[in-house]
């Protein structure tokens, strides 16, 4: 999983039914000194994150169209957690 | 899922019987501000999108998946037309 920030919704009306009812964000994962990693992607949301909140990210199918209950869909990115903290140094 | 922009299509009679009647469509990936963004990659498509239009497509095995229980031979699929994006990074 990746650290990420929620900076944005998507809406589409023409989309696979696999969608249909699940709230599509736009998702820019973080390195963890927090810059930006890479581009930001399209999450299904599966903890009812919202814009700003810090979250855990996963980009590998099986989790992502499970956490929804989805199997077997084209869903391959989720937003699995909403962070509070992170502490390295006792890591 | 990523962000991209319809730019093109590709036409292949010979092909896998498992592409048989799927368009192919170029996609320039995009950021959530509409920037090009990487490079462009052939994918296969569920929604019925045109040129110009912004997407979003599912990767890898779940882009298969679109098209189940058909099995479909293919690693990009655009499964949905962008409407709107509301962004707002702080």
């Amino acid at each position: 999983m990746l650290i990420a920030r929620v900076v944005g919704e998507l809406t589409a009306t023409r989309k696979h039914p696999a969608h249909e009812g699940q709230k599509l964000l736009l998702v820019q994962p973080l390195q963890l000194d927090g810059a930006n990693r890479g581009d930001a992607v399209v999450a299904v949301d599966s903890v009812g994150a919202g814009v700003g909140d810090r979250v855990l990210l996963t980009q590998e199918g099986f989790s992502a169209f499970s956490s929804i209950g989805q199997m077997l869909t084209p869903v391959d990115a989720a937003v699995l957690g909403i962070i509070d903290e992170v502490d390295l140094e006792s890591a | 899922m990523q962000l991209g922009r319809v730019v093109g299509r590709v036409w292949a009679t010979v092909k896998n019987e498992n592409l048989t009647g799927h368009r192919l469509l170029i996609v320039q990936p995009v950021t959530p501000e509409l920037r090009d963004t990487g490079r462009r990659v052939v994918c296969t498509d569920w929604t019925g999108a045109g040129a110009g239009e912004v997407v979003y497509w599912s990767r890898a095995r779940e882009a298969s998946f679109a098209f189940s229980p058909d099995e479909v031979v293919t690693d990009a699929t655009i499964v949905g037309i962008v409407d709107e994006l509301h962004v707002r990074r702080s």
